[in-house]
């Protein structure tokens, strides 16, 4: 005969030996402001990244807006073209729900990868175009985009032994 | 009894007074971070690593923070018993240390010659803060908190004591420093069951673990201290620290052989030895109270009165029969203890039944 060592209290033995495995397991959590975890390719992060070269000034974006969010002044130009004057995103109104980005024609305008954006004042949210201008070392998330996605490091995972985050 | 200012009463006094407040003190600060530093791993999460070094300096700031808060009384509270309140909780947990032998007779009165008698007196009046707190909130929560606290220390406070009766029948004597001084081999292996019967009741006496039903949040706010801010609450969370504290040192001291271990003929290896006995004994209670969920109000009594109680009699007359055969600690009594330990852990679980909750009127 078998015996049956549940009702002898070793129920609460085992649930010691569990939290103590745990005890000695790396914990799942990162450090946050020292270490960092790459977001997903494809990051809906929390500003855009708008390229000036590219623009056309067509407004196609300021229209998909849902939120009616991005203001775009324009003016003629010279060689039968636009100049952008104004380009204004409010990213404290934003959803990122990134249709201005899928809308975009000539592939000008792009989600970011930053998540850091929170401000003291709501006027610090709203971003000029020299703030959402592409400029080297500026992320572009690969969100409608697979060719940015494909050249952006892997997503870091919170499962046991994926924590790959990098000591920044 | 050695007087370390030697000759002078009053001088010895007031020096391990001084040494005493400042232990009690670091050692709760130590406890605060050692017990939030070793919830992270268990969480599997980090632990307070902002302040410091390994957030070694997170119990300080957390003390500033709470200083300076605004203290608040409710308006219909009884000013005078919510402002003592705190004090008298907190009181008991420094009183206890002056009968622990910290190294040989190195204490404030560490060879009392009632020591651990003392300690089970004194310890018992910090019950009297908390009801104390609960009735003076003028609060149905904090009353609550107050009632459970004294119905279970009425519980626990029986199997601890008989439980520490073993341990005073092994040694022959009440006194601190004798009893460690008579632990050859440890007592928590003479009497393995009086030392797990000893740690459970201690952890209800405290109110940590899974016995800390006067504070459940989720029933009855912060219990006993849900209308206590500022310093009064740090006294209260001091209290807390400073009990587990107290009964990791009574513990260490009555089970585990206090300053005694390996090279323990110099007094800081012996200190030393101590200390990682004190700290061993609460890493024990961490390790309960982040396994093992809130006991019921029904269970707790049930777990007192039917399953401790009857095991720490039975030890204590097997203990007292052990003693009259043998007549001195012999590693027959380990091995007899621990058999003996077993089966009746065994045997009581299968009659230990809690009625599951039900309660039945007759017509």
């Amino acid at each position: 005969m078998k015996l049956k060592l549940d009702r002898y209290g070793l129920g609460l033995v085992k649930g010691m030996g569990v939290t103590l495995r745990h005890f000695f397991r790396r914990p799942i959590t990162t450090r946050y402001p020292e270490r960092k975890l790459t977001p997903s390719k494809r990051f809906r992060g929390y500003t855009l990244v708008w390229d000036r070269d590219r623009c056309t000034g067509c407004a196609t974006c300021a229209k998909s807006c849902l939120q009616g969010n991005i203001e775009i002044v324009t003016s003629k130009g010279t060689e039968n073209n636009y100049v952008v004057e104004k380009f204004e995103l409010d990213s404290g109104r934003c959803i990122f729900c990134g249709l201005c980005v899928e809308s975009c024609p000539f592939e000008a305008l792009f989600l970011g990868l930053e998540y850091e954006r929170s401000a003291y004042r709501r006027e610090e949210l709203v971003l000029s175009k020299e703030q959402l201008r592409l400029v080297p070392g500026m992320q572009r998330s690969g969100y409608a985009y697979p060719k940015i996605a494909a050249s952006l490091p892997q997503q870091d995972l919170l499962l046991e032994g994926k924590t790959g985050a990098k000591e920044r | 009894m050695t007087l370390w200012p030697a000759g002078n009463y009053w001088a010895h006094f007031g020096v391990f007074a001084a040494i005493i407040i400042a232990f009690v003190l670091l050692m709760v600060m130590a406890f605060i971070w050692f017990e939030r530093r070793a919830f992270g791993p268990f969480q599997l999460r980090w632990g307070p690593n902002r302040a410091g070094p390994f957030g070694f300096f997170q119990p300080i700031a957390d003390a500033i923070k709470v200083l300076l808060k605004e203290d608040i009384v409710p308006a219909a509270a009884d000013k005078l018993v919510h402002w003592l309140a705190p004090v008298v909780v907190f009181l008991p947990a420094l009183l206890i240390f002056a009968v622990i032998p910290f190294y040989k007779g190195h204490g404030l009165v560490p060879d009392l010659n009632i020591g651990i008698l003392y300690v089970v007196a004194i310890s018992t009046m910090s019950m009297v803060g908390v009801f104390m707190a609960g009735w003076a909130s003028n609060n149905k929560y904090s009353l609550l908190g107050g009632m459970r606290a004294i119905a279970q220390m009425v519980s626990y406070e029986i199997p601890l004591v008989i439980s520490i009766i073993g341990v005073v029948l092994l040694s022959g004597s009440l006194s601190m420093y004798a009893i460690v001084g008579s632990q050859d081999i440890p007592f928590f292996l003479v009497t393995p069951l009086g030392f797990l019967i000893f740690l459970l009741s201690a952890m209800a006496e405290i109110n940590r673990g899974p016995f800390d039903l006067l504070e459940a949040d989720s029933e009855i706010v912060a219990g006993f201290h849900t209308e206590y801010s500022g310093m009064k609450f740090a006294m209260f969370y001091l209290a807390e620290y400073g009990h587990a504290l107290a009964m990791s040192a009574i513990a260490a001291t009555l089970f585990l052989g206090g300053w005694r271990g390996p090279g323990d003929a110099y007094a800081a290896i012996g200190v030393m030895w101590f200390l990682v006995k004190v700290f061993f004994i609460f890493f024990l209670l961490i390790w309960m109270r982040v396994t093992f969920p809130r006991l019921r109000v029904d269970q707790l009594m049930g777990f007192g009165w039917k399953f401790l109680f009857p095991l720490a009699l039975i030890n204590l007359f097997i203990v007292a029969a052990e003693v009259v055969y043998w007549g001195d600690i012999t590693w027959w009594m380990v091995l007899v203890n621990f058999g003996a330990a077993g089966v009746l852990i065994l045997v009581w679980s299968r009659l230990f039944k809690l009625g599951g909750g039900r309660v039945e009127i007759e017509a």
